[in-house]
């Protein structure tokens, strides 16, 4: 294995790999930092300070955001898992054969489809003169127009659309493989489904779980698209600030400490969920 | 709760309702998005017009099909011209990283593996932003040291291209390193064995056998070059890709010729999946 050309052909394999990760992700990443703590003082001049940082905490429009962002996340994770985990348990428990394979791959479906275009779905649906509207003029239930899109529940619809797929599959690939005979036993033992539930399935389903909320999180708090086409001109998200620190109001600086803020939450919620969870990241990442 | 199990009828009957539900939930945004590609109205939105093509095909104002329009039409050139891009540098970097993780031992593997898993937790809005801040700082300091432009590493179709590759490379090296875990090595033994270099070797066995990966991970990536929407908003020029124009459009409050341009995407995508599960079937 050691011989000249073995050894030559192993830096040819490690170049790429080195300067994807070295130019596209770390040094993007240290220049991201080095903007952040660097502070206009006039055109074309930047001294070192934390000024963009502390501008976040003392203007309670940006650490507000910040929070509502977070807190609407975790918001439609918990959700998301709620309305996900019954799927997962009926999936992988209770159908077999064909019909299970049939309704995994349906389950993927959205995944197939361009975020846009189920953002798109969802406003055609929602809004004032949308299908859900109509339908309850026409069943009578309201009798003018009714807005639904523009608030915070359309987000939260749209948010657990996009991400349930992600909690769906490490669910039903972890309930999989619980033996049926274990939740047998549970009953015969005399427990209840509630006990069966808590004691058994449950931390069984664990590493799903957790491995599905980490990264149902992930993308709520990065999402952009349908926190600003779902929601009104009062919601905003965190992602959409970033977008207008750099694009509209040029200020980079101020855009690049609201970035890091953004990954420095991120980092942390998989860095717990894995903690949690006492896995690594190549296990919880690298499978789903 | 499991079939060998006695239920009441009706914890049964309520949990079927709910899973239908689930499903129709799923289903209806596509459903709807389809269905008004046909109204014969100006407005994606009821009441129902009657049946026509003319948001695919018509060529009279205000009824401007997907066919007829030039702006699509050029966003969808340019959105099929970054995902090949993509496809093929972020497959080639991939096989390269599986070979490397798999078939090598070295000092720092597992680092270096946990970094490669890097692009997935972080947020393609923060990967976009940083890459741009990156490359902008570069193009100003070879400016001012050269006096020449680098209009390449300014925001445009090379940093769009560069920045869905920084992750969607990620996935490509797990589907190959998958499918190269389950080599068996002693068939290239047996090909070096009856003379045939290491060159010859990779390119007569191991490659056939990785090709089913090499071609899932190639329409996977371009797949999910031609949805993506944050990395690409943040590095986009002039030209910009399918999703952005679309979203442009959205934003303005559209005809349902996005109705259509969104079920010809969702046709596309699902013939793109059905030929590479066909094709693996075929190999497998």
């Amino acid at each position: 294995m050691a011989s000249d050309t073995s050894k030559l052909g192993f830096y040819l394999l490690l170049a790429p790999i080195l300067l994807w990760l070295a130019l596209l992700i770390l040094l993007p990443h240290v220049g991201l930092f080095l903007v952040s703590i660097s502070e206009k003082i006039g055109p074309r001049e930047y001294e070192t300070g934390f000024g963009n940082y502390s501008a976040f905490f003392t203007e309670p429009l940006y650490w507000r955001t910040f929070a509502r962002t977070a807190i609407m996340s975790i918001l439609a994770t918990a959700l998301t898992l709620l309305l996900g985990f019954p799927i997962a348990y009926y999936i992988a428990k209770i159908t077999r054969g064909r019909t299970k394979t049939t309704l995994f791959l349906m389950c993927m479906i959205p995944f197939w489809v361009s975020e846009l275009v189920r953002t798109f779905g969802w406003m055609i649906l929602l809004r004032e003169t949308g299908v859900f509207s109509q339908f309850l003029q026409w069943a009578g239930l309201v009798s003018g127009p009714v807005e639904m899109l523009y608030n915070d529940a359309a987000i939260m619809v749209g948010l657990v659309y996009t991400s349930i797929l992600f909690m769906v599959v490490p669910l039903v690939t972890t309930l999989d493989s619980l033996d049926d005979s274990l939740i047998e036993a549970g009953y015969d033992l005399g427990g209840t489904t509630t006990a069966v539930m808590r004691e058994i399935v449950i931390p069984h389903a664990m590493p799903g779980i957790v491995s599905g909320c980490i990264v149902v999180f992930m993308l709520s708090l990065g999402n952009y698209l349908t926190p600003i086409l779902l929601g009104g001109k009062d919601s905003l998200w965190f992602t959409g600030m970033i977008y207008t620190q750099f694009i509209t109001r040029f200020n980079w600086e101020l855009g690049s400490a609201f970035g890091f803020l953004l990954l420095a939450l991120s980092s942390l919620v998989v860095f717990l969920g894995l903690k949690l969870s006492g896995r690594s990241l190549s296990e919880t990442m690298g499978r789903s | 709760m499991i079939p060998s199990l006695p239920q009441s009828p009706f914890a049964k009957w309520a949990y079927r309702a709910y899973v239908t539900l689930f499903f129709i939930y799923l289903g209806l945004p596509l459903a709807v998005v389809s269905v008004f590609a046909f109204n014969d109205s100006l407005f994606p939105s009821l009441p129902w017009e009657g049946f026509t093509l003319a948001w695919f095909f018509g060529n009279e104002s205000p009824f401007i099909g997907v066919f007829h329009e030039r702006a699509i039409l050029r966003s969808i050139g340019t959105s099929a011209f970054v995902a090949a891009w993509v496809s093929v540098l972020s497959v080639f970097v991939g096989t390269c990283n599986a070979f490397l993780f798999v078939r090598h031992d070295f000092r720092g593997k597992a680092l270096l593996y946990m970094l490669m898993l890097l692009p997935l937790i972080i947020p393609g809005v923060i990967l976009g932003i940083s890459i741009l801040v990156f490359t902008s700082s570069v193009a100003n300091t070879l400016e001012d040291a050269t006096g020449l432009w680098f209009d390449g590493l300014r925001p445009g179709l090379i940093l769009v291209i560069l920045g869905q590759f920084s992750f969607i490379t990620t996935f490509a090296t797990l589907v190959i390193s998958a499918r190269l875990q389950k080599f068996d090595p002693s068939l290239e033994e047996a090909a070096l064995n009856l003379g045939a270099t290491k060159a010859g070797a990779i390119r007569q066995i191991t490659v056939p056998f990785l090709l089913p990966a090499i071609v899932a991970s190639a329409v996977v990536a371009m797949l999910m070059s031609f949805e993506n929407f944050n990395t690409t908003l943040m590095l986009v020029g002039s030209d910009s890709p399918l999703t952005i124009t679309m979203f442009d459009k959205l934003k303005q409050g559209s005809t349902p010729v996005l109705n259509a341009v969104s079920l010809l995407l969702m046709l596309a995508s699902a013939a793109l999946g059905l030929m590479s599960l066909l094709f693996q079937r075929k190999k497998a």
